[in-house]
């Protein structure tokens, strides 16, 4: 008997009881949709992790101002300015592993350009900071070193700020002040989009470090000297971090010259490494939901057992007939299979399209990101198939085990 | 003369129910040549069933030999016992036994898609013998669309369809009224004058008068076994 009738018989034993057909593969369709939309929305909030990750700049390690402690309170992270901007070029200058290191003084104002106002953040920096955070200049250029030495009048604005104040026109060249020092815009920085608290990173502006201490921080207690708030590094790719960590911390304390005995008077934090938990986490959480999903594709295999075994029960006399003219056992079994395999393989047709429409769905009015995978719907149809398969054959074999006298006289 | 069609030597069959055994056929030993129309009678109980599975390969004997066409089926496997039923015998069931939601045509190409006979050759041979049978009209109708004797006529080619050495009825007028239980044994009959070796089980001493040969059984064994000068069927009509 060839694979073509046997396909027909099937589908017309299908056909005949539809609704029952359609109930069972419920089952399959709710199971394998679950599983595509589960894997879809886990993959999503993955993307979404990695792009945090790239937006932020790959092997990102901060190193921040330690705090204080005076009369016994303990004052938290830079409240004791105690890095300088000498620790940021010695990290560039000594570790191997590092392959840039930016220092960065923080401010906050009112930035006015003609008759549009704006409050956003700067940050005194180097050049080094573009390149510690993989942000480009798509308009103008960036700092010059004689602009970082002489405390230059100048600018990079970031896209929010741009639009704030310029709207449409091209800022470079353009004149802001910040707390009443002017300072030319030479270039307009790339779009990063939000970090991973939400906070919109191109709301912001970026000069040399020299002039933030020099001109705009007046009289804030980071004017003086040469402290910073914190210097951000990048290793180099394929660099161990933690050894990377380890040899900064060593450098640092050489220069701030602590005993043995003395805790670090800074910070450092492998930024990376917490976004890459998160990572992880999402990742587990992705793998929970599928699992979870697969228990309702398990669930639907065994329905389809329980009704295999009552059709065959219900065609026990129509299996002894097959028998009388001719079917050997392998016919009958692969007959049952191959309706089992049918009935699992249809209803993941199915959940394959509702999976796919409620990704989409979710994605669309949930706003939650999801990304579908041409393997997540193969895994699933050949799941679905599978258990066709496993759930299938129990019943099948349970038929064409029957004696054909015995299926023939059954009332 | 020839090796007859069937062979049976000490045919016996046992049943086991629990710690009993229950002898259901206690040693038959007959020839039956081709081209006979055989009826087998007795009451229930008395193995004239079990025989008749016997010798439709339908289940295997406690002891005892069966040749059918010179060849030892009392030794061979289920397949082999399927390949036997598929292409040297033909069954036609007291309910027809018809697949439902299955046109005329199908059921009776049916066993042809067991036998591995090319799709292209399955509709013309069953359309050959629906013709034969006298339900040319009907071939696309579902058992339900027919009339019990039509049942059974499509029933008939379905054991005819695989060109069968033997056909063998298992009380094929059992669920008919007597008009077309008459018709039914017209057809019988003359389908046997063109060579078709018959075995029929019946209880009806009427239907036994149309076959050529009567055995009856008793007890699991076989009490009579005489030739009988057949009625006309056709002439009843």
């Amino acid at each position: 008997m060839n694979f073509a009738a046997t396909l027909r018989i099937a589908l017309l034993a299908l056909r005949i009881n539809k609704l029952r057909s359609a109930l069972t593969m419920l089952g399959i369709i709710i199971g394998v949709a679950a599983v595509i939309v589960m894997i879809a929305v886990g993959n999503g909030a993955q993307a979404r992790v990695e792009d945090q990750i790239k937006s932020l700049g790959s092997n990102i390690i901060m190193v921040l101002s330690g705090s204080m402690t005076s009369g016994g309170a303990r004052g938290g992270s830079g409240s004791q300015p105690t890095i300088t901007e000498d620790d940021a070029y010695a990290l560039n200058r000594e570790i191997d592993e590092i392959q840039a290191a930016a220092p960065s003084l923080r401010g906050s104002g009112q930035v006015v350009a003609g008759n549009a106002n704006w409050s956003t953040v700067f940050y005194g920096t180097s050049p080094e900071y573009l390149q510690v955070r993989d942000w480009a200049v798509i308009e103008g250029r960036s700092f010059e070193q004689a602009e970082i030495n002489g405390a230059g009048k100048v600018a990079l604005i970031g896209q929010t700020v741009a639009l704030n104040l310029f709207g449409e026109a091209n800022p470079v060249d353009q004149v802001v002040r910040i707390n009443k020092v002017p300072l030319t815009i030479i270039g307009v920085l790339d779009r990063k989009g939000q970090n991973m608290m939400g906070q919109d990173q191109d709301d912001i502006i970026l000069m040399p470090i020299s002039t933030a201490r020099k001109r705009v921080l007046g009289s804030s207690r980071y004017a003086a000297g040469r402290n910073v708030g914190s210097i951000m590094v990048k290793t180099k790719d394929g660099a161990n971090m933690a050894e990377a960590e380890t040899h900064m911390r060593e450098l640092l304390r050489q220069r701030h010259r602590l005993q043995n005995a003395q805790d670090d008077d800074f910070y450092v934090r492998n930024l990376s490494e917490i976004l890459q938990a998160q990572e992880a986490s999402s990742k587990v959480m992705s793998l929970l939901l599928a699992a979870v999903a697969s228990v309702s594709l398990l669930v639907g295999g065994i329905g389809i057992m329980n009704i295999m075994l009552v059709s065959v029960t219900e065609r026990t006399r129509e299996i002894g007939l097959r028998m009388a003219v001719g079917a050997r056992a392998r016919d009958i079994l692969t007959q049952f299979l191959v309706e089992a395999v049918t009935l699992s393989l249809i209803g993941g047709a199915i959940g394959i399209l509702l999976g796919v429409g409620g990704a989409t769905a979710i994605a669309e009015f949930a706003g939650w990101r999801t990304e579908l995978s041409a393997g997540s719907i193969v895994l699933a149809a050949g799941f679905a198939g599978a258990i066709g398969i496993f759930f299938g054959y129990y019943p099948a074999r349970k038929a064409s085990r029957l004696l054909p006298i015995e299926a023939l006289r059954y009332e | 003369m020839s090796a007859p069609l069937i062979r049976v030597e000490g045919l016996a069959k046992d049943y086991v129910m629990g710690s009993n055994v229950v002898p259901a056929l206690r040693g038959v030993t007959l020839d039956i040549a081709a081209g006979e129309f055989v009826a087998v009678m007795g009451p229930s109980g008395s193995g004239k069933s079990t025989f008749m599975n016997l010798l439709g390969c339908l289940d295997h004997p406690s002891a005892g030999r069966y040749w059918l066409g010179g060849q030892e089926v009392s030794a061979l496997s289920g397949d082999e016992l399927a390949a036997v039923r598929n292409r040297k015998l033909g069954f036609v069931f007291q309910h027809f036994n018809l697949l439902a939601r299955t046109s005329a045509l199908d059921n009776v190409a049916l066993p042809l898609l067991y036998g591995n006979v090319p799709a292209a050759e399955r509709h013309p041979r069953a359309e050959r013998r629906l013709i034969q049978i006298g339900l040319a009209e009907r071939m696309d109708h579902h058992p339900a669309q027919l009339s019990g004797g039509q049942q059974q006529r499509v029933a008939i080619a379905r054991a005819l369809v695989n060109d069968p050495q033997l056909v063998l009825a298992d009380e094929p007028t059992g669920a008919l009224d007597s008009r077309t239980s008459v018709e039914i044994m017209a057809l019988l009959q003359q389908l046997n004058r063109e060579g078709i070796t018959i075995v029929l089980v019946t209880h009806e001493h009427d239907i036994a008068d149309f076959a050529g040969r009567i055995i009856s059984f008793r007890d699991g064994k076989v009490v009579e076994d005489r030739s009988n000068a057949p009625k006309d069927a056709a002439a009843q009509l």
